[in-house]
């Protein structure tokens, strides 16, 4: 992993690593929303309304997987004081929240037709908002700290402490009894007919490699702009 | 011990203590932060009559009855040991068939019979395309009785 302490290593990986992401993850989530929408068959119970479930678990998953690699990479940060770890979790911040607020969007926009409610607080929902409110308060401790934001030690500890909302959201209802449906696809497989899980598939891999495409983009210009402000200090002294 | 040793054990025992505490909070919120009662608990905790709470459980296959007026659904929900009985006054969602899911806000009348305000529907963690759904339809039903049973 020190390999890549060197940014300028990391920089030469990266370049070429975020466009075949970026590509490859865009030309999946396009096909899968098309097979979504379009090929995969309705619900027996929802009808049309259940397709919005290749939009919903990729975002949900994404916004969980955004703070767990916060968290992994703050640890990182914390123990192996390894220089690109800050500038990694920093980077999956800003995605993640986006893809907690679209899931939470999404949500609601499938519970109305089906439960019959735009919202209700229950285990679930709760515990993903409550996901939402912790990544604007990450960014937010990341904009505010004094010290240079990729080294900054109070948002490591945020981001490490914040990770015990990741299982509560998973376990929320299994613990619980909640309106929220219990998990579909568990270590012992899938309850999700094979004609919905495939294109899901296809759509959570696609989100996914769109999500490191982004935290690659913006690790890049964080890095960017580290060498700016280094090379302006020079002047300056010069 | 190295400095980098050091500081890897300090991360791992504050995440087994923040773990720790987080665990048991969850016990002790286990009970308050349920969002509904299953009819089987709700006997169990004896509410008093009027008090707003929610009940959820199965809608309990042919139990559902329309009213003379029109607009009052009578249902049975179930959890397998418990059954309650719900009078609800207004459109049911799409989602409220026999054997379903369901989730009532209201309060228990002298009676014991629940008086739903609103009614949620539940769906499951089930997927199953519409063109077997006609054959499926049975087997949910029955499925669920059995489990009633």
């Amino acid at each position: 992993m020190h390999r890549f302490a060197n940014p300028t290593r990391f920089l030469k990986l990266a370049r070429p690593l975020t466009w075949i992401c970026f590509w490859s993850g865009l030309a999946l989530v396009l096909g899968a929303c098309i097979w979504g929408l379009a090929a995969a068959p309705a619900d027996r119970l929802m009808g049309d309304t259940v397709r919005i479930l290749y939009i919903h678990v990729p975002t949900a998953w994404l916004g969980m997987g955004g703070w767990v690699a916060i968290a992994l990479a703050s640890i990182v940060q914390l123990v192996w004081r390894h220089p690109l770890a800050g500038i990694a979790a920093r980077a999956a911040a800003m995605p993640g929240a986006v893809f907690a607020g679209l899931c939470l969007l999404s949500g609601s926009i499938w519970g109305r037709p089906t439960w019959g409610a735009w919202w209700v607080w229950d285990g679930r929902l709760t515990s993903m908002l409550i996901l939402f409110f912790l990544y604007i308060g990450y960014i937010a401790l990341v904009n505010a700290s004094s010290e240079r934001g990729q080294t900054s030690r109070t948002a490591a500890i945020f981001g490490i402490v914040g990770a015990v909302n990741i299982p509560i959201i998973n376990r929320s209802v299994v613990w619980w009894e909640t309106v929220h449906q219990p998990p579909s696809i568990t270590l012992s497989g899938s309850s999700i007919d094979s004609a919905f899980l495939w294109p899901l598939l296809a759509s959570v891999i696609g989100f996914s490699l769109l999500f490191g495409a982004i935290v690659l983009m913006r690790m890049r210009a964080a890095l960017a702009d580290i060498r700016v402000e280094a090379r302006l200090q020079r002047l300056a002294a010069a | 011990m190295k400095a980098k040793h050091q500081r890897l054990t300090l991360v791992v025992v504050a995440a087994v203590a923040l773990i720790g505490a987080v665990l048991l909070a969850m016990q002790g919120l286990r009970s308050q932060a349920a969002y509904f009662y299953q009819p089987a608990a709700l006997l169990k905790a004896d509410v008093p009559p009027g008090q707003p709470i929610r009940l959820g459980g199965l809608v309990l296959p042919g139990s559902i009855a329309k009213a003379a007026d029109g607009v009052t659904t009578r249902f049975s929900v179930s959890d397998g040991k418990a059954t309650v009985p719900v009078t609800y006054r207004g459109i049911v969602p799409d989602l409220f068939v026999e054997g379903s899911g369901v989730v009532a806000t209201g309060r228990l009348d002298a009676g014991g019979v629940f008086v739903a305000d609103n009614l949620l529907a539940k769906h499951d963690e089930n997927y199953v395309p519409r063109e077997l759904g006609n054959i499926d339809r049975e087997a949910v039903i029955s499925e669920s009785e059995t489990l009633i049973k």
